[in-house]
């Protein structure tokens, strides 16, 4: 075990953890967001570069800082290290130059993306960028094309995070999609408009972070904050079978997998379940999906609160606010 | 127990005198009354053949604007109908068919669009959240009808008819009006 500071609070995680894992073990408001990595994919991440952080000391026999801001989810995290996350002005201003930089070819059209209110890039923008932009040249353009019968790819709202790449490497045999071209041409494309077909194909549309792949059997069908979500399983042969129904009154209008906290699918579902089995009577409801409550999606949506939770995420803001503090009194003293 | 305004009055029954019982000056009094508000200005107007100036900023019946090639603006995108507080607004929306452009300026569109005005309290929220600039609450009123069902403005009343533009200038902020002048930033052509 090794001991990491990140904000001023201290954790032990076991060696070989990345700095991103190691913030997301204690939890709240200084894990790192991130647009590229995902935890169930393996070799995914550092190319978004919205987890950047700073090392203050590199580790407990070379405290010495890194001298650039740091990619945390593919930098291992050292004995003795001390990382600064939102602390850090330079880190707070260079996310912003991060958010600017995925949205120069971004289109603002949210009015339209069916991602719209579940959008990792939304949330990002909004919480770490500003709210006017520089750029005035031409975005690039593509047509939206589709790529199988029930997905759509809308390249122009794709900011090359692989992630979907990864989904066609490892979860899939016969990879027939991945990145063509380089640099400002770069597009995710299928070989020759070759079909999406195999079994866990649609989840590509989970691990997407913006709306660049979209489901078609739900595109246009309704915001996904006027749907209610809800927790159902159903007995599948071929995966685990968990997913959230996204209903309106007695419709299935879209079956997804279980997002964590993380915006991350734990257990893949296969195809059949995804579109195949909009029907309420193919499902055993498990209940209402909870949705965090800074979330578009929970608009009217009440829930019971767990109050011994609520009290250990109030004991760990407070934790986080000491940590805040102690850093901010150290630079004063300098 | 003490009145709190300090203006209520005891009514005390006492006799009345001569002159009261007689009731002539008293009615003489009301006459007076009577006459010096016939040469006052009047308070009403004879609506609907006389109509009342409205505020720039009136808040009165929904228009659903079209730019300025008369495509409709409105991409059913919900945030309307999500900031609404009285949940007056619904709508369905429909993707854009290739031959289309001319009539819906983006590639998703509203198909159906009610507002019940029956629920609507004209806070004019809707407005506010549209992004499209589709969406304006104007200086007209809603008529009234017989029946509830009538009520439920869908988009044959809502969306203005293209030789019969609905003004709302005088609505926009000048931040919005300002940023309109920048043709420039792609976003905005």
């Amino acid at each position: 075990m090794i001991k990491v500071t990140i904000d001023g609070i201290n954790t032990e995680v076991p060696e070989g953890t990345t700095i991103l894992q190691a913030a997301r073990q204690i939890g709240g408001e200084i894990v790192p967001p991130a647009m590229c990595y995902y935890s169930t994919l393996k070799n995914s991440g550092g190319k978004c570069r919205a987890c950047l952080v700073r090392v203050a000391a590199g580790s407990a026999k070379d405290p010495r800082p890194m001298p650039k801001l740091v990619p945390s989810c593919i930098t291992m995290a050292q004995d003795g290290m001390v990382v600064e996350n939102i602390t850090n002005p330079q880190v707070l201003e260079t996310r912003k130059g991060v958010v600017e930089f995925l949205l120069l070819n971004h289109p603002l059209d949210c009015p339209i993306c069916d991602q719209a209110g579940e959008c990792d890039l939304q949330n990002f923008a909004y919480e770490h960028g500003m709210a006017k932009t520089r750029y005035e040249e031409e975005r690039r353009t593509f047509d939206p094309i589709d790529i199988g019968d029930k997905i759509k790819l809308h390249m122009n709202r794709c900011i090359l995070c692989y992630r979907c790449t990864y989904v066609a490497d490892q979860l899939t045999d016969n990879r027939v999609h991945g990145v063509i071209n380089r640099g400002d041409h770069a597009e995710i494309s299928t070989y020759i408009e070759k079909a999406v077909d195999n079994e866990f194909s649609g989840n590509m549309i989970d691990v997407c972070p913006v709306g660049a792949l979209t489901d078609k059997t739900f595109r246009f069908k309704q915001r996904v904050w006027f749907t209610k979500p809800l927790d159902a399983h159903r007995d599948c042969p071929k995966c685990s079978g968990k997913v959230v129904l996204w209903t309106k009154g007695n419709d299935v209008l879209r079956v997804t997998a279980r997002k964590d906290q993380y915006g991350e699918v734990k257990e893949f579902i296969c195809n059949e379940c995804r579109y195949d089995h909009k029907d309420m009577s193919h499902w055993t409801v498990e209940g209402p999906r909870h949705i965090d409550r800074g979330s578009v999606i929970s608009q009217n949506h009440y829930e019971k609160v767990d109050l011994v939770k609520l009290k250990k995420d109030v004991e760990r803001q407070l934790k986080f606010q000491e940590g805040k503090r102690l850093e901010q009194t150290n630079n004063s003293a300098e | 127990m003490t009145s709190l305004s300090g203006r209520s009055k005891v009514v005390v029954k006492k006799e009345m005198t001569l002159a009261e019982r007689m009731y002539l000056p008293a009615i003489l009094g009301g006459v007076i009354i009577t006459l010096k508000h016939l040469f006052k200005r009047k308070a009403t107007v004879k609506y609907p053949e006389k109509k009342r100036e409205f505020s720039a900023v009136w808040r009165g019946q929904h228009v659903l604007k079209r730019d300025d090639k008369g495509a409709e603006r409105c991409t059913a995108c919900g945030l309307c109908a999500v900031a609404c507080p009285a949940e007056a607004i619904t709508m369905t929306a429909g993707e854009r068919k290739k031959g289309e452009e001319n009539l819906y300026r983006e590639e998703k569109y509203a198909t159906t669009y009610e507002i019940n005005m029956l629920r609507c309290i004209f806070c004019g929220l809707c407005e506010e959240a549209c992004p499209k600039e589709a969406i304006f609450l104007t200086d007209r009123l809603v008529p009234t009808e017989f029946g509830r069902g009538e009520f439920i403005y869908g988009k044959d009343k809502l969306v203005e008819p293209v030789d019969n533009r609905v003004d709302v200038t005088k609505r926009q902020t000048p931040a919005v009006l300002e940023f309109k002048k920048h043709k420039n930033l792609s976003h905005n052509r």
